[in-house]
């Protein structure tokens, strides 16, 4: 092993964690989260993009979107491992925000050498919301996919599946050029370009596909250079959603432990039979599995470059796993409550589901270590 | 950076003097047959020439660094670690007195009296005396406390009667760790704990029997005793206390006890190179060999996917040892070390399964085919994974401990 034995995470890294569970915990009980983004129910309600927009002014003169930016973008050059202890409170509350897109919009940014993306940095340090519009109508995670072109420095096409599409200040796109996928920082405010909100089912978070006609755009990476960026920043960026979903998972673990404390039924607890407790104890299995592969991978990114993706994937295949395995059984472990609206654990269901295949499932992560690790099957 | 970078200096010091030695002391190629554990040792020759070799490294200070000097340790803090990883480091083989190491040093460094301390740990610790655990009895399994073996007093002595079973290494051992009964009146409280001999013992109040294990191996054993009689002194702590000492022995043995067990290991012997089993990247080598039509299971997809989320659980597994001594990343300090024993067992029992399924029609061929893959030791390494998933409180039992002490959920019992 080549790493630090704490995977970088000193005294500095646990104080910003610690603060920030702090600014959750006061500010974004389960009760408020769910009066706040699931106050209308009905399926054929109206896209809405909700979230509180003076917390996020907060958590920017907190400095939290500067945390990975480099000190010599005006940030203060943490680890990933930062970032990553960040996104887990995050999704212990299931917050919504655009704390996590910002976060990989630095990452991608921190791999290009123009000095337009170390602009971009400083805006972001400053507290500028940012997201990745980088993904085709097919949903390839691949980095040279995109059904976006440039010409003459002016962007055309359609990004699909874009996170917080209708937070962010700052769009990074993919872009095909004669010589390659190249990226661009767009202006989403800007003349052509068109937001359309996707109908998502997770509540916490919103997503659209953007449009852009012959739209004015700053070359952050040329092409050629675009898709080799987001590869590199591929693994922040599965560490950034598996941390997610391991904050969420405990979430759904505690959330179901208590109510197992003290539902009763054939007058005992629900933990008290077997059939709860020990599938209880397999989702903590599943967590802390996920938990460690994400802080290994983040701290791997820093300290052991040559082997972060590897280590990322596996640190995505579990968390996938083990957000659906979590989801799924908190439903059920609440029984017909846990199959309603009112109960909170939908919240984090959906987010958990959301978050499972973004930027690829654990099949699709495996099929990639598989080609890593055994080569290309015959 | 690597570990040595985090040593204080006593640390950094210890481990400069077992590189020193290792490098000049590593006992080199068996001469005999070595099985997979300690606990599949049968041949004494074997046992011996392990034996040595935990004596030297004993002698040397590589085991027991720990234990303060007057019972025959090294009088160090925080040094058993270092010297594990540095034998790791070697590729040395293991230990054969892994009971006596792993579960009653520590039970009776913090339990026995200081004179049966200092007359029975430094053989301990140096491999001179083998131990063996008797713990399970026919009726007492997963419900350990129901123990029936009981112990009546006798002025200054104790009288021995019951059976006691699955005791490994009990055919080598001098010693046992005993846990029984000493009264009738109450399940828990009427537990008391004794180390006994065995070897001397043999004939006068002991017999040892062997078990056959589903594999058809032997190494495990049933201890029957009639009206054995020891000396009170070697009772550990108060009467009555039994369970509570049996629970410093199964922390250890679910390695999340007070004391680092001193462990070796990581040689491959020349007869294992090419056929090497119980990882899951060497499952990777196992399906480029096993024939799939004009292909081979390297090239399956399903194949593929399930040797992955192995290498990922074994991954998982190392990072949860590395994240269990980070006190801000854990939330609860016995969540990741009571997991141990139940995700290891678990794993190495499913990379063994999967290797089934990549041999195919050959995996039905067993050590003493000449035409067995890897010959035949995924199949004895699958049918001994049991061993582990069923002892040291099975698997079912270590869910209802995680969910009792880690989640808070009410007693299954």
């Amino acid at each position: 092993m080549t790493q630090s034995k704490n995977f970088g995470f000193g005294e500095d890294e646990a104080m910003l964690r610690d603060s920030a569970r702090k600014f959750f915990e006061d500010n974004c009980s389960a009760d408020k989260i769910h009066k706040q983004v699931a106050h209308d129910y009905h399926i054929e309600r109206d896209i809405e993009c909700i979230w509180d927009q003076s917390l996020w002014r907060q958590i920017g003169e907190l400095g939290w979107t500067a945390v990975c930016v480099p000190e010599s973008a005006g940030g203060v050059g943490m680890g990933v491992v930062a970032a990553v202890a960040l996104a887990e409170e995050a999704g212990r509350t299931a917050f919504p925000s655009p704390l996590i897109s910002t976060f990989n919009a630095t990452f991608v940014l921190r791999e290009c050498t123009s000095d337009n993306a170390i602009a971009a940095l400083t805006d972001i340090a400053g507290g500028k919301a940012a997201t990745l519009a980088i993904t085709d109508r097919a949903g390839s995670w691949e980095p040279s996919d995109t059904d976006v072109s440039v010409s003459d420095g002016k962007l055309s096409g359609t990004a699909w599946f874009v996170q917080d599409a209708k937070k962010a200040e700052m769009l990074v796109v993919s872009a095909r050029g004669e010589s390659g996928v190249g990226l661009y920082r767009v202006d989403p405010s800007a003349a052509g370009v068109d937001i359309e909100a996707d109908a998502i089912i997770d509540l916490t978070r919103d997503q659209g596909h953007i449009r852009f006609d012959n739209a004015e755009a700053v070359a952050l990476a040329p092409p050629g250079e675009g898709d080799v960026a987001l590869s590199r920043a591929m693994p922040a960026m599965l560490c950034m959603v598996s941390a997610d979903m391991v904050g969420a998972g405990e979430w759904l673990l505690q959330t179901t432990a208590e109510y197992a404390r003290t539902r009763v039924q054939f007058d005992r607890p629900l933990g008290f039979f077997q059939a709860v407790k020990h599938p209880l104890v397999n989702v903590m299995l599943e967590i802390d599995r996920a938990k460690s592969l994400t802080y290994n991978a983040a701290c791997a990114i820093d300290e052991e470059p040559e082997q972060a993706e590897r280590y990322a994937r596996m640190a995505k295949s579990a968390a996938s796993d083990m957000a659906v395995f979590s989801s799924s059984r908190a439903v059920q472990f609440h029984g017909g409550i846990g199959f309603t609206w009112e109960c909170f654990v939908h919240i984090f269901f959906k987010r958990q589901m959301h978050n499972h295949v973004l930027y690829g499932d654990g099949k699709f992560q495996r099929s990639k270590l598989a080609d890593m690790l055994i080569g290309k099957a015959a | 950076m690597s570990e040595a970078s985090k040593d204080t200096p006593e640390q950094a010091e210890f481990r400069a003097m077992c590189q020193a030695w290792l490098a000049r002391n590593h006992p080199g190629q068996p001469p005999v047959h070595i099985p997979q554990g300690a606990l599949e040792l049968s041949d004494p020759a074997a046992l011996e020439w392990l034996q040595a070799w935990q004596k030297s490294a004993y002698d040397a200070g590589l085991v027991g660094a720990d234990y303060s000097k007057e019972c025959g340790g090294g009088g160090h803090t925080d040094c058993q670690d270092i010297a594990n990883q540095e034998m790791q480091r070697a590729k040395t083989p293991f230990f054969p007195n892994i009971i006596g190491l792993g579960m009653a040093a520590p039970t009776i460094y913090f339990h026995a009296r200081d004179e049966v301390k200092q007359e029975l740990l430094p053989k301990l610790l140096s491999g001179e005396d083998i131990w063996c655990q008797g713990f399970s009895e026919p009726g007492a399994g997963s419900d350990l406390a129901n123990q029936q073996t009981f112990a009546e007093r006798d002025g200054d002595n104790w009288i021995i009667n019951g059976h006691k079973v699955w005791t490994s290494l009990a055919h080598f051992a001098s010693w046992m760790i005993l846990l029984c009964r000493t009264s009738r009146d109450d399940k828990y409280n009427g537990l008391s704990y004794f180390v006994v001999p065995i070897k001397s013992a043999l004939g006068k109040g002991v017999t040892v029997r062997p078990l056959i294990k589903m594999t058809g191996e032997t190494g495990f054993n049933e201890v029957l005793f009639d009206n054995l009689v020891i000396s009170d002194k070697y009772r550990l702590d108060e009467v009555g206390a039994g369970w509570k000492v049996a629970m410093t022995t199964l922390a250890h043995e679910r390695g999340a006890g007070m004391l680092v067990t001193p462990s070796a290991g990581g040689m491959v012997t020349e007869e294992e190179k090419g056929a090497s089993v119980g990882s899951a990247s060497s499952l990777i080598d196992l399906a480029r060999q096993s024939a799939r039509g004009d292909k081979t299971a390297a090239d399956d997809a399903s194949i593929r996917d399930q040797i992955m989320q192995l290498l990922i659980r074994q991954e998982g597994f190392r990072q949860n040892q590395r994240r269990a001594g980070i006190a801000p990343l854990t939330d609860h300090p016995m969540r990741i070390p009571l997991q141990f024993k139940l995700v290891a067992t678990e794993m190495s029992q499913d990379i063994a399964q999967l290797a089934y399924e990549i041999e195919g029609a050959a995996s039905s061929l067993y050590v003493n085919d000449p035409n067995a893959q890897a010959g035949g030791q995924w199949q004895l390494a699958y049918m001994n994974s049991f061993g582990v998933t069923i002892a040291a409180g099975a698997n079912e039992v270590q869910r209802n401990i995680l969910g009792e002490r880690v989640l808070n959920l009410p007693k299954s019992k």
